[in-house]
């Protein structure tokens, strides 16, 4: 470690423990960093594409998730390396924008790094390099709203959206049935978009799973299900055109946030107050009563007492549904939220055509389905799978499919997939590189390079010889001046991703290069790592 | 420069090969383990819990064995997942879906090994599954139409079913008792309407099904024994003291008087509630919760039957089959359902004493009892019964109906062998491994009996060349026979759940590159 010396030759003492940390300057450092972010790229890079591999992964608990999901690997992959965590950060943050393309955005950042770490070598300053990227990202992102086409759907042809879809499943393990899950996150998110002002909650869209059946048994429910069942095991199992009241308030007496006691010294107090508890019960329910609910949805508990009268009025009633999934039920069933039951009308009960409770396999699990509700607007995704693995990559894979359904609504450009993209930015960056002036042109260069690596990874997943697939498709792309060639990586037979139907995002291929030169620029920005050493 | 560090402490990662291997070997080690105990000759597990007491468990099923291991390797852990679900869904071939996926990925590891893509490997198994699908289907039988015929097919499956457990000695008697008592459900599946009573004592033949209803608790002292034409009340309420419920309510007194008035007005209080069930013109009255000598005693005069600590599902069940509403309070008795029942009577099984209601409403309710040497056995023939129950339970739903011993896989292997002719390129290897795979079930079966299995295979399979063959092994006799003459059947539901998860889960396994496993979490009480 570099020390500074007073002039009687002790060390300044400038960190707290200095002697105890490691300390990597200047190139170093910046090799260290580049390496452990590549590690990470390569760790991703096999996943990339429709004929990627899958991680398996086990968590502290044990537990084991499979999945080629990037956002998902490296959130569950334990890293400790503070490079390496930048990358996750990279990958989670275009899962929170755009929700795909997690994988791909961690390979392009690691093919930048590497093209960067060559022109360490060569003496070029890393700032230089930065801003070398930082231009030909520009270029990148203007050439691919200028390769893009925005294409027509409506509620009627919904045919574009579900290709796209596809597109994004195809690379999971679901792409058994790709066309009939597209189908349903398109549906999904068709029913709760706001296409006036291309908006889309996707709050409102629950993806729900429960282990056993087929993964073709996977439905679209227009309304809500829950995991729960009727309180009372006698309450009717489906209820017609219910009436739904909301509540958040215990059918339990009441319990006043001020400490208090009630004393009871006499008979009389102990016989009031028995009658004043009864009372109370039959007021609780009297009131959901008068209101004329036929459907009693509750977030908290229930007195025996208070369950059996319920029952007894017929009143069937659902205890401890949970905040999330009650929300979900107001705004489906048009409902509001009730928190006392004073405050119980019926302008604030919730409709839904309707309810029943449905049981699966041998076991006793049941789950409570509210359907043709007022408000059509929230849908739920119910998965059935094979095993709870299967579920949980379903609904991850299903969530990316929504996601990108969601950015197409917003914004209707797309550009094509398979790589095509890419290789059309790498040829429009490399012929912009001649015209600047200085060093940052190697560094254009270099990005340019690292664009391939996209196509290059997707080649090499499906079995196709990399350099000479890539070389090919890139010739074909000058040649034919047709930006929708691209690797053909399920042996169709063409290269031109128009035929295959084969589309991707404009904003979410925007997003992978630009967060990707954000992160790689950061990356070389970094000249000194000082970390506490071994213990 | 390599990178030293970019897992935390004790996190590990395998790549590539390595990583595909150890998913390979762990799979099949989990198959290998139950594969013994598959088939009417398949041999039991002993397992020994790690908990107090060092409980033993004597098993076939595969589902249990496989919920006992503590497995480390995580593939092993997708298949004892699969085996769970088999189990959760239709009950039955919990041992065969980890096998035949065992079995997969013995063979797509020797294509992979032999420089075949994985994912070649899994298009391959994706194509040879559709096409065994459909050959199951053409093959069906649906007797749904025909009662009498359907009720054979019944006893058929239910007996094949029997024959791997222990209860094979006795599977005619068992496969009738479970038939019978599905078959009261008229269609439901709602298995949580038979109860099943294990007692030690007496041998497995003993066991028998009840129509009416045994609830395995005691009536209370001096209360009728025997009520004919019973009005029951069901509930569950506080019988102990009530507690006044309003929060922060607390008794507070100044001198001796006061608390012999209190306590009054409690006991006034209960023998209020007392009478007011009495109001609903109840003869017998049955608490989840627990009931004080005060008002059991109550009860006793009034010549009513109380039986207090029913369990929540005894409670349930009993609303269920007496048709009466489960009640918490006790202000309506005019709009106030109560169960019927024919009789109530106390019955003796083996030393114990229970409380039999016959003739209730609802004819769908039955009780088996199972009878046996040891808390062992009967644990064990319990499992049994519930596989048989289940599996017979969704083939009312689904009536469709396959051969059973090894026929299925063999119809399903020839077909996945001519796809494999017909397609083109390095998928037929994956779909001829597939039909090898299938092949391996039939194996294992005749290997776990003793017999010759290369020899009897082969047979088979040329037999299975000629058109509608019913051959299968005939583990009795040992030799190949026809099973249609023999009635071994088993249920297309639960054959394509074995076929569809198993594929399934081997091509979770197979996609797999890498393994990243994180530090275990600390826990403070190591053993």
């Amino acid at each position: 470690m570099a020390l500074a010396f007073d002039e009687f030759g002790r060390p300044f003492i400038l960190i707290k423990d200095q002697e105890q940390k490691t300390r990597l300057r200047g190139l170093d450092a910046q090799k260290a960093n580049i390496s452990a972010a590549k590690a990470v790229a390569r760790i991703l890079r096999t996943s990339l594409g429709p004929k990627g591999m899958d991680k398996m992964l086990q968590s502290p608990d044990g537990e084991v998730t499979i999945t080629n999901d990037g956002a998902t690997i490296l959130e569950q992959m334990d890293v400790d390396n503070q490079i390496a965590k930048l990358m996750v950060e990279l990958s989670r943050s275009q899962d929170y924008e755009i929700g795909d393309g997690t994988t791909g955005v961690v390979v392009i950042a690691g093919a930048l790094l590497e093209q960067a770490e060559k022109l360490l070598e060569c003496g070029i300053h890393p700032i230089r390099i930065a801003e070398g990227y930082e231009m030909a990202s520009r270029v990148a992102v203007e050439h691919l709203e200028h390769i893009s086409q925005k294409f027509e759907f409506g509620t009627t042809n919904i045919e574009p959206l579900v290709q796209t879809c596809m597109t994004t499943l195809s690379s999971k393990i679901v792409n058994r049935c790709k066309r009939p899950l597209a189908e349903i996150a398109v549906k999904a998110v068709l029913a709760v978009a706001d296409l006036e002002r291309k908006d889309v909650n996707l709050d409102l869209i629950k993806v729900e799973g429960k282990v056993g059946g087929k993964l073709e048994d996977t439905e679209l429910v227009y309304g809500i299900v829950v995991d729960k069942d009727m309180s009372h095991p006698q309450m009717p199992k489906q209820i017609e055109n219910a009436k739904i009241a909301i509540l958040t308030c215990p059918f339990e007496p009441p319990k006043p946030k001020t400490k208090h006691k009630v004393d009871i010294d006499t008979v009389e107090k102990f016989q009031t107050l028995r009658q004043q508890e009864q009372k109370y019960f039959d007021d609780m329910v009297q009131k959901c009563k008068d209101v004329g609910a036929t459907l009693v949805i509750c977030q908290w508990g229930f007195d025996d007492e208070a369950n059996h009268l319920l029952m007894h009025r017929n009143l069937p009633a659902v205890r401890w549904v949970g905040g999330v999934e009650l929300e979900l039920i107001a705004i489906a069933t048009g409902g509001r939220i009730v928190p006392r039951f004073q405050e119980l009308t019926p302008e604030k009960l919730g409709k839904a055509g309707l309810v029943r409770e449905k049981s699966f396999g041998t076991t006793k699990d049941r789950m409570l389905y509210i359907e043709q509700c007022a408000n059509s607007r929230a849908v739920t995704i119910f998965i059935r799978g094979g095993n709870k693995m299967m579920i949980e990559e379903t609904k991850r894979s299903l969530h990316d499919a929504l996601c990108v359904a969601r950015n197409l609504i917003c914004n209707n450009s797309i550009v094509y997939g398979g790589g095509s993209a890419e290789i059309s930015c790498s040829v429009a960056v490399e012929s912009a590189a001649d015209r600047y002036p200085g060093v940052e042109q190697y560094a254009i260069r270099a990005f340019a390079d690292a664009l391939d690596s996209v196509p290059m990874a997707l080649a090499e997943n499906s079995g196709l010889q990399p350099i000479e697939t890539l070389s090919a498709v890139k010739a074909q792309q000058i040649k034919e001046n047709n930006p929708c060639c691209g690797i053909d990586c399920n042996d169709v037979g063409t290269n031109d991703m128009r035929e295959q139907n084969v589309f991707e995002t404009l904003i979410g291929k925007q997003q992978q290069i630009l967060l990707a030169t954000q992160v790689v620029k950061m990356i070389l920005k970094i000249d000194d790592v000082i970390s506490p050493s071994e213990y | 420069m390599a990178v030293d560090k970019l897992f935390k402490d004790e996190a590990t990662e395998e790549k590539g090969e390595r990583a595909r291997m150890a998913s390979f070997v762990g799979a099949m080690a989990i198959a290998d383990l139950v594969k013994a105990t598959l088939g009417p000759k398949g041999m039991d597990k002993v397992l020994q819990s790690t908990g107090r007491g060092r409980s033993v468990t004597v098993t076939n099923d595969g589902a249990t064995i496989l919920k006992s291991l503590h497995i480390d390797n995580p593939a092993a852990k997708v298949l004892v997942d699969i085996s769970k679900v088999q189990d959760d869904e239709v009950g039955d071939g919990t041992t065969s879906v980890v096998v035949l996926a065992g079995e997969l990925l013995r063979e797509a590891e020797k294509l992979v090994a032999a420089k075949i893509h994985p994912m070649t490997v899994i298009s391959g198994y994706r194509m040879a599954a559709e096409c065994a699908r459909n050959a199951l289907l053409q093959r069906v039988m649906d007797n749904k139409d025909d009662a009498e015929r359907f009720k054979a097919d019944l006893m058929k499956i239910a007996m094949t079913t029997l024959s791997s457990k222990i209860l094979s000695q006795d599977k005619e008697h068992f496969a009738k008792l479970a038939v019978d008592a599905v078959m009261r459900l008229k269609g439901s599946t709602n298995l949580e309407a038979i109860q099943i009573i294990k007692k030690p004592g007496g041998s497995l033949k003993d066991s028998f099904i009840d129509e009416g209803f045994i609830l395995d608790k005691k009536m209370g002292i001096g209360q009728p024994k025997r009520i004919e034409n019973a009005k029951i009340l069901v509930a569950n309420t506080a019988m102990d003291t009530d507690k006044v419920k309003i929060y922060g309510a607390r008794v507070r007194v100044d001198s001796m008087s006061r608390v012999a008035q209190i306590e009054g007005a409690e006991k006034e209080k209960m023998k209020e509630k007392v009478q007011k069930i009495i109001a609903h013109g109840t003869n017998c009255f049955v608490n989840r919760q627990l009931i004080y000598n005060f008002p059991e005693e109550l009860f006793a005069d009034a010549g009513i039957l109380a039986i207090e600590h029913a369990d929540f599902d005894g409670i349930e069940r009993l609303a269920l089959v007496t048709g009466g509403e489960i009640a918490s309070t006790f202000d309506n008795p005019e709009s106030f359902k109560l169960g019927h029942c024919k009789l109530i009577e106390e019955i003796m099984i083996g030393e114990d004493k229970l409380i039999h209601f016959s003739g209730v409403e609802m004819g769908q309710a039955c009780t088996i009892v199972l009878r046996g040497a040891s808390f062992h056995v009967l644990d064990e023939a319990e499992r049994s019964l519930h596989d048989a129950l289940c599996v017979i339970s969704q083939t009312v739903v689904d009536s469709r109906v396959l051969l059973g011993g090894g026929w299925p896989e063999m119809v399903m292997a020839k077909e996945v062998d001519e796809l494999a002719r017909r397609t083109p390129g390095k998928k037929s290897h994956a779909i001829e491994a597939f039909s090898r795979a299938l092949q391996a079930i039939p194996t294992t079966i005749a290997d776990n009996a003793g017999l010759d299995s290369a020899e009897l295979i082969s047979q088979l399979r040329a037999e299975h060349h000629k058109e509608g063959c019913t051959a299968g092994i005939d583990i009795l006799s040992g030799a190949v026979g026809g099973m249609e003459k023999l009635g071994i059947s088993e249920s297309f539901k639960v054959k394509q759940a074995v076929l569809l998860s198993a594929t399934e889960a081997a091509e979770m396994i197979l996609r797999v590159d890498e393994i990243i496993t994180c530090a275990p979490r600390k826990r403070e009480d190591r053993m």
